[in-house]
């Protein structure tokens, strides 16, 4: 790779960091290599084929999870910066000599220090096993006065801030594999997520509704045109709309108390000759005008000729909600504020000068106009141009400017507090009071981040779940969690638009990988060579298009703003300048963005309908990047591809030289992308890099994914994630919850350039699996499988279960504290069964079996913690009292002992953590899958000699029912087979990339070249009989996956067992050793068949029957034959009622109301 | 009825032997060991140390299959059984590693050893009789003599890969003497077993035991038994001249020649893989009929190596004489 540092304008700096990628040994060091796959660099470069080889080139510097960790660090380097300048003064309202100035921060390092070493306290792998939080300090620089004096204090740490892995903060970016090693990481492992209290938490990407735009939306049941706009500041964040109202246009606005008449609007906005609104809205455009003229009239009819009027108008209407020591405004003021400050808020009117903010408003009520003019031009909400990702970064910066804040009111507070007081015996110094509440920064991010609430008051935000539990269950899981993203619309709403596939989501969104049920559609994943943009300046770009020719808007006349010809150019949704040449203009932008004068992000086009050119350059945009094709011909020729196999050039060179671009999408829908070269014509603007890029990097595991019906590849995304297999190289060194270990995983036979570029055969999940596509045994109905005895015996889909056992020592306030003790023994001096896997410390030892009821940890626990907190004396300690609180082992299986850590949690107390393994070979019931969405369960295991066999003597892994196929229509599935066969007996792996992979002639042609079918199906012979299948049988290797999904941990039955407390039932579930229910359902089918005792039975003897005495005089319970309201125990009669029953008379009687049984014989 | 399995492009016809008694009046299909003798035939390919390639030809589908089928889960070989693992700081699991040692074919006559009675008390269960024990005592260390610049694990470390040659044999009681000639020694001896760094150390106990293939695949004594139908291809109008090379190609090398007149011939068809290539051609269509002598077996016994493959199917003929031999005593075969 070439580290050439590029020659960026001041713009792109930000997000061209990357550009220096070190030499980490990613792997995809290989994919560059000059040989590669057989493919030397004298080979011929084919561009059409070859032209693939910046997907490796573009991940290598951008990775999967690189939209995270570009989010961060911009949040870390840049916006801190921000949000400190925002608030950088802390004065004083006693003190007004007082001032604390902060004059820069920094993350992780010291101003003297070296921003490359970041001190962290601990590796992030010993965070993640001593539950502790992988933080780094926050350091800032202030200037505050001590009494005359002004002084310059460096280095104050404000708190810690947690560091997302692998992002420039972290220690491991820029480590080699050895490195990785030595700090016992993963090499493989994306980073992208945080660690705090020793659980891996993800931010999950945010997809919202962009900010600042306009959205234009009709309502034709209503005949409601509306434009709206989310304005966002760091302020606040508020929604204007202009609504149609009985033909006439509105503006509407959380405070102000009710809708203002449009012309009202843009006369307190300065724009007060009737003539200029309708110039500003309507151009010379009779249709528009006529629409529009209604409106004047209500104006006129409310006697607001003048601005001041208007103002005083809007002044009366506004909603105040004024602090408490706030000056009362009167209503001119009320008005003039509106305009400025509440309307539109994201627009900051500079010496009231209204100009740009009517012009926005104006431009609202035109697409309103034309909405009503022609209901066609409307915004769609679900297009994904109007969408925008919120990811890390700016949730952080969110959450710290909140509490940033806070600690400077706590700082002021007490700042205020001590300089009250009249006579202070030392000269004051502001910094000894600014550590007291240092912690505030530190635990409100670590408790944002652990519990994925985001609250903040500033924006009325309350969002729960933000965050989650990174999920480890396979390298799979973990990088499909990465490159999820979750939409806010509400789960439970029955629209169908956003969750329905949008055709603008090619190449951006994958379009197989969403969840199935409730967020379908809602939680989407980022395709494989996807970008997320952050923010960029937009001052320069403002300037840029000035000198590009564009006439400033301030400046331009409002009668020619909507003449023929004339576009607007917006930046980030606001109107800037106009320009009679829009293509022109256009070009030249692109052609300054090309050549890096402006950052690679920005994007422009235009649009047509709205005779605007727009700019955007803000953060969030989906974009990716795209080979640029000139006069019909690409830019990427042979020679560059060359260059990039000889390591010459990176991704990044492409992209200065003008090779290759990044396209939003909505630059993309304004743009020509031809496929493949072979399509090019002549007004072809872009070429594609790879096909395949459309799918995720979960999707693209599957093998020949173009020829399964779609729900089967989105079925395989959700089950790719459950596939046990290898997650991680330092795996064994993990102490998780729960684990799952595959012992011999393999790679797959039909592997993909996505299954390469993830580096999915470096961590599999599955094995490959000779199939015999054929019926046997009838234990094979419902998609099950029919396992090889022997292959299991020899270790097919054996996998290992780890969980991890917690216990924490306690110390308590009477200075006594939990402890640990040893064995005890019996009589003979052997330890009892309880004990047996004990060491002499009390904890289990390593490679121990333990059973059911068995102590792995022998905590006794003090019997008086609670007493003498305040009168015990540390000298006499009498002898402590212990009682025995041990973990027990409890489970149908024995397990082994794994590790035993023991360590010091952040509190001081002593933390043990107990990892215990089973081991377990498939049996009945076990959950298998292909890679086709096809699961199914082991229905039968068999005997190798009564397996089927083939010439050779190769008998089947699995035996597949064939009524899998028709209905499920997995064509990919049998072009696996037949590739995975070929490529067996080639001795090659073969391809299933999407849009591409091995071709199936060429795998018919090596299949009879070694002497099989050209179709696949064998003749084989029955092992039971010996005799020839009368039918050719499909059979060749599929990889299969086991999931997650095990007998083992399901299966439950119980004869007797606990019952509630409350109803005497018995308890419900697995873990709770619950009784099977016998439901309404199968209550009715008792009632229908007439088995009146069979249902007394199971509904009152078996579940909660109570024996009552009930008194016959006045119906109620009483006890021991004795009637407590009647006092008399004449007519008391004994019988046994359910005890739900019992339960429920007796709860009505504490209602007052009294239930009588009237008891009768039936008989 | 020919006794020829049909392969037809879309199926396999005539798969079922019908000479048996009271399948049809005309003939009577009673066994004849006379005749049997007569026609049975027993030809050799080839034998070496872990295959064997011979052909059964006149014997019926069901009593190959059940040679097939003994070798394969009923003849006894040993195989470990239990592990004693001491101490293990490899990275690698101790079931796992058990599992990995109990795949190893030993190289032990099975004869030599008696079968453990499962119904003793534990602790008597195992004798010299019954069991083999071996050892697996390692320690990884640094190599002092390492060559500078090469940091391949073999040269930096010692006893950085476990194999199964490390396994020693510890003779007990009267093994001294019954193994002195042939000592107990994994068939395969580079079969990687676990891969150390130093520091780290395998010390463990191996019990090796009788038992059979249907079990545990461990015991099984080959890696596969199987057989073949010998390939029947019937020419039934000539094929010449640049067809005749098209037919050839349908084939694997050697089966089909070409006179020299350009007609092609069939010169040997046990080497057709009967990939029925020939039934996708049109212009074939009608001249070539494919087949499979239903009783001409071509058996390929591959042995684990415990055994020579030769002895493994006798011991199967022995073991299917021994279930006849039973089958024969029992009471329900002495009715009439």
């Amino acid at each position: 790779m070439s580290k050439r540092k590029s020659s960026h304008s001041h713009m792109t700096d930000t997000n061209n960091k990357n550009s220096k990628s070190s030499a980490t040994d990613d792997g995809f060091g290989e994919l560059l290599q000059p040989v590669y796959k057989g493919k030397t660099l004298t080979d011929p470069i084919n561009t059409a084929d070859d032209k693939w080889n910046l997907l490796p080139a573009f991940l290598k510097i951008k990775g999967l999870v690189k939209q995270h960790l570009d989010s961060f660090d911009y949040f870390v380097d840049t916006d801190l910066k921000k949000i400190i300048k925002a608030n950088e003064k802390v004065l004083s309202d006693v003190d007004p000599e007082f001032y604390l100035k902060y004059l820069d921060i920094r993350v992780g390092y010291k101003s003297n220090g070296n921003p490359k070493n970041i001190e962290v306290l601990l590796p992030p792998h010993e965070c993640r096993l001593r539950d502790l939080t992988y933080s780094a300090p926050i350091y800032v620089d202030v200037e505050y006065t001590r009494g005359r004096k002004i002084i310059i204090h460096r280095d104050l740490e404000i708190g810690r801030m947690p560091i997302m892995l692998r992002s420039n903060k972290c220690i491991l970016s820029g480590r080699n594999e050895n490195e990785m090693a030595y700090l016992n990481e993963c090499p493989l492992d994306p980073g992208g997520y945080f660690i705090v209290n020793g659980t891996e938490k993800v931010i999950l990407v945010q997809e919202q509704l962009s900010k600042n735009r306009i959205i234009v939306e009709a309502d034709e049941k209503k005949g409601i045109v509306q434009a709206s706009v989310t304005s966002s500041t760091h302020e606040r964040k508020s929604k204007t709309y202009v609504v149609t109202k009985n033909g006439k246009i509105y503006l509407k606005h959380n405070s102000v108390s009710e809708e203002v008449p449009i012309v009202i609007v843009l006369k307190a906005a300065s724009i007060v000759s009737d003539l200029e609104i309708i110039q500003l809205i309507c151009g010379n455009d009779s249709v528009y005008q006529d629409l529009f003229a209604v409106n004047f009239e209500e104006a006129a009819q409310l006697g607001v000729y003048s601005q001041k009027d208007a103002l005083e108008y809007i002044g009366r209407k506004v909603k105040t909600i004024r602090r408490m020591n706030a000056p009362k405004l009167t209503i001119l003021q009320e008005g003039i504020e509106a305009i400025a400050t509440t309307l539109i808020a994201h627009i900051t009117v500079e010496d009231l000068d209204f100009r740009e903010k009517a012009i926005y408003i104006a431009m609202m009520t035109r697409r309103v106009v034309m909405a009503m003019h022609n209901p066609k031009l409307v915004d769609d909400r679900d297009y994904v141009g109007n969408k925008r990702l919120e990811l890390a970064g700016q949730l952080m910066s969110l959450l710290f400017e909140d509490l940033f804040k806070k600690f400077n009111n706590d700082f002021k507070a007490n700042l205020d507090k001590i300089l009250k007081k009249p006579s202070r015996a030392s000269e004051f110094d502001a910094l000894l009071h600014i550590n007291i509440h240092s912690n505030n920064v530190t635990t409100g991010l670590n408790r944002a981040i652990s519990t994925g609430n985001w609250s903040l008051k500033r924006f009325k935000m309350e969002r729960a779940g933000v965050t989650h539990v990174l999920s480890r269950l396979s390298y799979i899981s973990a990088l499909g969690m990465m490159t999820r993203i979750s939409s806010q619309f509400e789960k439970s709403r029955k629209v169908s638009g956003p969750r329905a596939l949008q055709p603008s989501q090619f190449g951006m969104l994958c379009t197989s990988d969403t969840p199935e049920g409730e967020a379908c559609g809602l939680v989407k994943n980022l395709a494989l060579m996807t970008h997320i943009t952050t923010d960029d300046e937009e001052v320069p770009i403002r300037k840029l298009c000035y000198m590009l020719g564009a006439e400033d808007i301030s400046i331009a006349d409002s009668a020619t703003l909507h003449t023929n010809g004339t576009f607007g150019v917006y930046l980030n949704g606001t109107m800037i300048a106009t320009t009679r040449f829009p293509i022109q203009f256009v070009a030249k932008f692109r052609h300054l963005r090309r050549t890096g004068k402006v950052s690679a992000f920005v994007s422009i086009y235009t649009n047509v309908h709205q005779s605007a050119v727009h700019i955007a350059a803000d953060g969030g945009r989906i974009c990716r990047p795209l080979i640029i094709v000139e006069e019909g011909e690409s830019r990427v020729k042979a020679e560059h591809l060359l260059k990039l196999k000889q390591g010459a050039w990176g991704f990044d060179d492409f992209l200065i030289n003008g090779l290759v671009e990044y396209l939003d999408v909505n630059e993309e829908n304004d743009s020509l992308i031809a496929l493949y070269e072979k399509d090019i014509i002549k007004a072809t603007t872009h070429l594609e890099i790879e096909t395949f890029t459309v799918l995720g990097a979960v999707a693209g595991l599957i093998p020949y994914p173009h020829h399964n019906q779609s729900p089967r590849n989105t079925y395989q995304c959700a089950m790719g994630k459950q596939a046990i297999g290898a997650i991680a190289y330092n795996q064994f060194r993990r102490i998780d919850t729960l684990l799952y270990l595959m012992c011999y995983p393999q790679q797959p036979m039909v592997k993909s350039k996505t299954i390469e570029l993830i580096q999915y055969d470096k961590l599999p999940a599955g094995q490959n699996a000779t199939v015999a596509v054929m019926s046997y045994s009838g234990y094979d109905i419902e998609d099950a499988l029919v396992l090889n005895k022997a292959s299991i015996d020899r270790g097919y889909g054996r996998c290992q279960m780890l969980r991890k056992n917690t216990c924490v020592l306690k110390r308590y306030p009477n200075h006594s504290k939990d402890i640990v003790t040893g064995m005890r023994v019996n009589e003979k001096g052997e330890p009892i069964f309880q004990h047996s896997a004990l060491g002499p410390d009390g904890l289990g030892e390593v490679g121990m079996r333990i059973q059911s009821g068995q102590v792995y940890v022998n905590k006794c626990v003090p019997t008086n913690a609670s007493e003498g907190v305040v009168g015990g004396q540390p000298g006499i300690n009498q002898q402590q009292q212990y009682r025995e609180a041990p973990m027990v082992y409890r489970a149908p299986e024995a397990s082994y002992v794994d590790q035993v850590m023991m360590s010091v949690s952040d509190n001081d107390q002593a933390l043990i953590k107990v990892l215990l393994r089973q081991t377990r070979r498939p049996e009945l019931g076990d959950k298998f899958s292909s890679r086709h969405g096809q699961k199914g369960v082991c229905g039968i295991i068999v005997q190798q000699e009564d397996m089927p066999f083939n010439d050779q003597g190769i008998c089947p892994d699995i035996i597949m029912n064939p009524h899998g196929f028709p209905s499920r229509m997995t064509v990919g599935k049998m072009l696996e087979l037949v590739s995975g066969k070929a490529g067996v007996l080639d001795g090659s792996l073969q391809y299933g990339t999407c849009f591409g992979g091995s071709k199936l002639e060429d795998m018919s042609k090596i299949l009879v070249d070694k002497g099989f079918n050209y179709s696949g199906k064998d003749m084989l012979y029955s092992g039971i009989t010996g005799e020839c299948l009368q039918a050719y049988i499909f059979f060749g290797p599929i990889y299969y996956q086991k999931l997650k999904h095990m007998v083992l941990d399901k299966m439950h039955a119980r004869a007797r067992g606990p019952r509630a407390v409350l109803t005497r039932q018995p308890t419900e579930g697995r873990s709770r050793d619950g009784g099977l229910r016998l439901g309404e359902m199968e209550r009715d089918c008792v009632i229908a068949y007439g088995a009146s005792q069979l249902l007394l039975e199971r509904l009152m003897l078996s579940s909660d029957a109570f024996d009552v005495d009930v008194c016959n005089t006045c119906g109620l319970m009483g006890y021991n034959g004795w009637c407590p309201s009647c006092k008399s125990s004449e007519n008391i009669t004994k019988m046994t009622i359910p005890y739900a029953a019992k339960l429920l008379f007796q709860e009505l009687i504490s209602m007052n109301i009294a239930p009588r049984l009237k008891l009768s014989d039936v008989f | 009825m020919s006794n020829i399995v049909g392969i037809e492009h879309d199926r396999v016809t005539n798969t079922v032997s019908t000479d048996f008694p009271g399948y049809s009046i005309e003939a009577n299909n009673e066994f004849d060991i006379e005749e049997f003798k007569k026609k049975f035939q027993i030809n050799i390919s080839y034998i070496t140390e872990r295959t064997a390639n011979f052909d059964l030809i006149g014997i019926d589908t069901s009593i190959a299959n059940a040679f097939r089928r003994i070798m394969i889960a009923e003849v006894p070989s040993v195989a470990a059984e239990h592990v004693y693992v001491f101490n293990n700081t490899s990275v690698i699991q101790d079931e796992v590693l058990a599992h990995r040692i109990g795949l190893i074919p030993l190289k032990v006559d099975p004869d030599t050893l008696t079968w453990v009675d499962q119904t003793v008390d534990e602790k008597d269960r195992f004798t010299d009789d019954n069991t083999i024990v071996l050892s697996l005592d390692v320690v990884c260390t640094k190599n002092p003599n390492a060559v500078p610049g090469d940091n391949r694990a073999e040269n930096l470390y010692r006893n950085s890969n476990v194999y199964a040659k490390d396994l020693k044999f510890e003779p007990q009681g009267r093994q001294t003497e019954t193994f002195e000639k042939n000592p107990v020694v994994p068939c395969d001896p580079n079969i990687l077993l676990a891969k150390l760094r130093p520091g780290q150390e395998i010390s463990l106990r191996v019990h090796c035991i009788l038992g059979i293939g249907s079990d545990h695949a461990k015991f099984s004594p080959v890696s596969t038994a199987s057989y073949r139908l010998l390939p029947v291809i019937d020419i039934l109008k000539p094929i010449a001249g640049s067809d005749a090379l098209e037919f050839q190609k349908c084939f694997p090398s050697g089966v089909i020649d070409i006179k020299e007149n350009g007609e092609a011939f069939v010169k040997d068809a046990r080497k057709d893989t009967v990939s029925r290539e020939v039934l996708r051609h049109e212009k074939f269509n009608g001249k070539v009929k494919l087949g499979r002598q239903r009783d001409h077996f071509i058996f390929n016994v591959e042995s684990t190596g415990a055994m020579p493959p030769e002895e493994i199917f006798f011991k199967s003929v022995r073991v299917l004489r021994n279930k006849a031999e039973y089958l024969r005593n029992c009471p329900i075969g002495n009715l009439n």
